[in-house]
């Protein structure tokens, strides 16, 4: 089937910033939607606002689409209806993050306060003896935080809500 | 779309454009390398914001591109208030400012999530969301530095009290405001002041520093497109590669 290939191939695309996690696994891909036996429409949204890789992972899906579905018609289209939470994340997205050496996000059910991203389990050594040093890191996705078990700092995965 | 809520987008982008500038102004030099990364990446998610906002007065209103908006548009046509446009000075001052703006910025779309206005009331939503680290970050400093010895008390108290009568200006009418009100696009900029107040007066306490005096007089003039001296050799700054190559790709 149609949409079952399409979701294989993006299940190997990786997120630039990221590259533990596909796609798929950031709960970035909205629908596969065939349109015939050989055209394909795949919605799409971006993680945060002001994610500069947005257009470039696009581009990307829609390259490798076109490359291994020689014979059939990609679309990548951006959905604004919906927007991206961290809820979004797959279960093997959170397993692939801490293997990276990156605190999965914990379930968000309210809006996020600090007290949620207080003794985040260190991916390391699994402590949580742990504090947030900042709520901010090397790319907009991500925090950094101290583990004081193993005296070294990581980062999260940040929980982020959407309403 | 009413020229009202024309003009109420493009102040709201504007400030988070302006202000997404300053904070990058920030990058390598920060009082240490979180502070670098916390700035910068308050500068992307401003930045961003401002061009979601852009683009729906291009998508909504037929206005130009987000981009011509950004870096073509005549300077005397900006909005922001003139606490955004101002020098990033101290450390000091440029958290207190980042505290006084993100409050007010987390409130004004809290609100916006019931605008009659539906692009707005949508993107509200993802914006609040992202917004909550700016203003944890701004709170757990000031909390922290208000809290710490007495320099840095001191220098808090000066930091807010300087910043005080612009963020004020934060709320200062524009024309069209009636409109906004009436056709339910957005509650106004007073009621945004007063849940504003309710909000920061606890942290401020909490902070050990003393609120400044509610009467003092708000700096207006930047919603009416005037500005500070400040502004236009920032935006000559900001615009120099896109003037120099118009067409410049990356």
């Amino acid at each position: 089937m149609l949409e079952e290939r399409v979701k294989e191939i993006l299940s190997a695309i990786y997120d630039p910033e990221i590259p533990a996690l596909s796609v798929i696994d950031l709960g970035m891909i909205t629908a596969i939607v065939p349109q015939s036996e050989n055209a394909v429409v795949v919605h799409m949204i971006p993680t945060y606002a002001a994610c500069p890789a947005t257009s470039f992972i696009q581009k990307m899906i829609k390259e490798q689409l076109q490359e291994k579905l020689a014979d059939i018609h990609c679309e990548v289209v951006v959905d604004t209806d919906i927007h991206w939470n961290t809820n979004r994340i797959s279960e093997l997205g959170k397993q692939r993050l801490k293997e990276a050496g990156i605190a999965p996000p914990p379930k968000v059910t309210a809006e996020v306060d600090r007290e949620m991203l207080l003794g985040v389990p260190c991916p390391r050594c699994g402590g949580v003896n742990t504090f947030l040093q900042i709520p901010f890191g090397y790319t907009l996705c991500r925090a950094i935080h101290f583990c004081k078990d193993c005296n070294q700092a990581f980062e999260q995965f940040k929980p982020v809500a959407n309403d | 779309m009413n020229q009202g809520t024309i003009n109420f987008i493009f102040k709201t982008a504007d400030d988070s454009f302006i202000f997404g500038h300053r904070n990058s102004e920030w990058t390598g030099l920060g009082p240490f390398i979180e502070e670098d990364i916390a700035f910068a990446s308050m500068a992307q998610d401003k930045i961003g914001h401002a061009w979601v906002l852009y683009k729906m007065l291009n998508e909504h209103a037929g206005l130009e591109d987000a981009e011509k908006l950004a870096f073509y548009r005549d300077i005397n046509d900006f909005r922001n208030a003139h606490l955004v446009e101002l020098p990033n000075g101290e450390y000091d001052f440029s958290l207190l400012r980042h505290f006084l703006f993100d409050e007010a910025e987390f409130l004004r779309y809290d609100l916006l999530l019931n605008s009659s206005f539906a692009p707005l009331a949508h993107m509200a939503k993802k914006f609040k969301g992202e917004l909550k680290y700016h203003t944890m970050h701004a709170e757990s400093f000031m909390i922290q530095l208000g809290q710490g010895s007495e320099e840095s008390n001191t220098r808090m108290q000066k930091a807010l009290d300087a910043a005080f009568p612009y963020a004020l200006g934060l709320f200062e009418s524009y024309e069209g405001e009636s409109e906004v009100i009436a056709e339910g696009v957005f509650p106004g900029e007073e009621v945004l002041k007063a849940k504003w107040l309710e909000r920061i007066t606890p942290i401020i306490a909490q902070a050990n520093l003393k609120m400044p005096d509610l009467n003092v007089k708000p700096i207006f003039g930047g919603r009416q497109k005037q500005h500070t001296e400040h502004f236009a050799p920032m935006m000559h700054e900001m615009r120099e590669v896109s003037s120099t190559d118009p067409n410049a790709t990356w």
